[in-house]
């Protein structure tokens, strides 16, 4: 394996992780607030359809984007309704959003476009262009560092570059502003929230918004920057790696990145070379699509560092009378 | 005192729910210019006006017996399985395992012997995640779905690697020999006189969920075990001053809950394909979730919800067929009776809690 397959495998790498990472942040602002969401996956389908579907008749991918995050915010506040203000099951309500995302999308879809469920591909205009960084072709012939800068570091979509930002962003917020400690105080100890004189459903239903928006950008992404239309149930499971990524980094927002960026790994490996030959021992492409999965159930079993969730995740608060 | 009297508790906000989730699917229907009255009609006609529309609402029953089942009963020990989707693959594993390798006499035995592989396989892969969530406290929710993705793979991995035939392109395992050929409804009931759809999938395994669907109750209502599932899923604490164990409830009870998901294969891949395919569960291990909570835990709920779901199913594929409705819609009614069912079920429950209550005060 030579370097400049090394780094395309490493640039597939960053475009397969971004959706994750998106979708990681998102869901750590709710759980972090003490709502799971395992709905995910269901608000960046929706947010996928919406925005090819806005992108492809208006022809703007902002315009896109924004039907996007609108239609992830109302699963968001679906979710909000069952699980904040009637204090549902949070589970079951995450099952209900997926299913209703993979039901409407392909429903909708096949009615607006006729094409079975799917939208018409986007073309210029309609999609999130690559921003090349300044001397990007020129540097690209310098040995080691021009491939990195040229290959590896530019030529993404502006989505890509949000998406990272959001890490250190996400941190700040979390820990540096006061939203952020009400936030996590939410998560652990709603009670004392509540005493503090802070609203308890007020906070909860912030963190879920925010979660709705970055999972709308994740599904644009997914429809709009990594692929150029909407097809039936694009998402493939992405919502939920997405959930074991943030169980992997235990809720916090670096090791969200970096576990997002690990299963991003994974995927282009998997994607690139289907069964891999490790000195004789052959590695099935079974076996990558799975270690997701695994890693993380190692994890929550905790054999490698316990993960311990937000104290007051799941658990509806009730204000005592 | 209760707030609401038992029927209304458990007849009355389950049929409220459905008539919410039916008022939005119709809307939704409209929303895509078709006439939601002449959907009804066609699923109507589609799924129960002949044998053969029977037939393959009775099959997707089957299936969704099972599953429910499966979802019921951990319920009752306040499991939420997820993995039931994993869980029916696996068990089509051992069902596939038990066909292909052992030369059978005759189906009967072979049933018998397909129901064991499938408990077995079902069983196991649950049995992880029990594991997990008893010993060391890892949410049962988020390992179940993991494993689902494990047992896609695991499946993937079989069907491509080691149970394709040579030759063969398609991710397939080999057809299972004729003995062990399962008796659909119309070899069963033509005998006594009664012409069946010979196309309709349905078969003996119908009687297996029926039979499960009582052993289940007899099991939840009427042993011990059943009573210390139900009082473990009341409240952990009052269990353990019982001395019941929560570690052994938790693992008997998703070994059930596995076993009766895997079960299921004995209709879909011992009574329908008679081999094993990619992706033969097709969503059914999440149908369990919506039929549990509609039939709200209880066997015979279950047995009510699967053949109401099994109708949706089969209507909704004739919908597909005559209309340009796609077969999703029933994805929509699905997520929707979930939706009121069960995350949604404060905003039915407590305006007739306060109904009942102010009924009450009216008469005393």
């Amino acid at each position: 394996m030579d370097f400049l397959t090394i780094i395309q495998v490493l640039d597939s790498t960053v475009r397969l992780a971004t959706p994750l990472l998106l979708a990681c942040l998102a869901g750590l602002y709710s759980e972090r607030a003490g709502i799971f969401d395992i709905g995910l996956e269901g608000k960046m389908l929706m947010a996928a359809f919406f925005s090819a579907a806005v992108a492809a008749v208006s022809g703007s991918v902002w315009l896109g984007l924004l039907a996007g995050i609108a239609s992830s915010l109302v699963l968001s506040g679906l979710h909000g309704l069952a699980s904040i203000t009637f204090r549902g099951n949070q589970l079951i309500s995450g099952v209900a959003i997926n299913f209703l995302a993979a039901g409407m999308t392909v429903l909708i879809a096949q009615d607006w476009f006729k094409q079975g469920g799917r939208t018409p591909s986007l073309f210029a205009g309609g999609r999130f262009e690559p921003i090349n960084f300044p001397f990007a072709e020129a540097l690209s012939g310098v040995p080691i560092l021009g491939p990195i800068y040229s290959e590896l570091l530019s030529g993404h979509s502006i989505l890509v570059y949000l998406a990272f930002l959001a890490v250190p962003g996400t941190w700040w917020v979390l820990y540096r502003t006061r939203f952020g400690l009400r936030l996590r105080a939410v998560g652990e100890n709603p009670a004392a929230v509540d005493t503090a004189g802070v609203s308890v459903v007020g906070l909860r239903y912030a963190a879920v918004a925010i979660c709705g928006v970055l999972c709308g950008i994740a599904g644009a992404y997914l429809a709009t920057a990594l692929q150029a239309g909407f097809v039936k149930d694009m998402t493939a499971g992405r919502g939920f790696i997405a959930l074991a990524a943030l169980i992997f980094a235990k809720w916090r927002p670096w090791q969200a990145m970096w576990a997002c960026l690990l299963f991003g790994l994974l995927q282009a490996i998997a994607l690139r070379f289907q069964n891999i030959d490790l000195g004789g021992v052959v590695i099935p492409v079974q076996v990558m699509d799975a270690l997701p999965y695994i890693l993380t159930v190692v994890i929550l079993a905790g054999f490698v560092g316990k993960a311990i969730p937000p104290r007051a995740g799941g658990e509806p608060y009730v204000k005592e009378r | 005192m209760d707030k609401m009297p038992k029927w209304a508790d458990v007849v009355l906000i389950p049929v409220i729910s459905l008539i919410l989730a039916a008022i939005l699917s119709a809307l939704v229907i409209l929303g895509i210019g078709e006439d939601p009255v002449e959907a009804v009609n066609l699923m109507v006609t589609g799924a129960l006006g002949s044998t053969y529309g029977w037939g393959y609402t009775l099959y997707y029953a089957t299936n969704f017996m099972f599953t429910g089942l499966a979802v019921a009963v951990a319920f009752h020990a306040r499991l939420f399985n997820i993995g039931g989707e994993g869980q029916a693959m696996l068990g089509g594993l051992g069902v596939a395992m038990v066909c292909l390798y052992v030369p059978w006499p005759h189906w009967s035995l072979a049933l018998l012997g397909a129901c064991a592989g499938a408990m077995i396989f079902g069983a196991a892969w649950a049995a992880i995640p029990a594991y997990l969530q008893a010993k060391r406290g890892s949410h049962i929710v988020i390992t179940t779905i993991m494993f689902n993705f494990i047992a896609a793979a695991v499946l993937n991995y079989m069907l491509v690697n080691v149970m394709r035939p040579e030759g063969s392109m398609d991710p397939a395992s080999e057809r299972f020999p004729e003995a062990v050929h399962l008796p659909t409804l119309h070899e069963l009931l033509a005998p006594i006189g009664i012409s069946f759809s010979k196309a309709a999938p349905a078969n003996i395994s119908l009687l297996v969920a029926m039979l499960a669907c009582v052993v289940v109750w007899a099991l939840i209502w009427r042993t011990k075990l059943g009573y210390e599932i139900r009082a473990y899923g009341h409240s952990e604490t009052g269990a353990l001053y019982a001395g019941i164990s929560p570690v052994k409830i938790t693992m008997i009870a998703m070994l059930i809950s596995g076993a009766l998901a895997g079960l299921m294969a004995t209709n879909n891949v011992m009574g329908e394909a008679e081999r094993l395919v990619l992706n033969s569960t097709e969503g059914a291990g999440f149908i369990g979730i919506a039929v549990a909570l509609m039939g709200r835990s209880h066997p015979f709920g279950v047995f009510l919800a699967a053949i109401l779901f099994g109708f949706l199913y089969q209507g909704g594929a004739e919908l597909a067929l005559w209309t340009s409705i796609p077969r999703e819609l029933i994805v929509v009614i699905q997520a929707l009776v979930i939706l009121f069912t069960g995350a949604l079920d404060n905003m039915v429950r407590t305006p007739l809690e306060k109904m009942f209550l102010a009924m009450r005060k009216g008469k005393a």
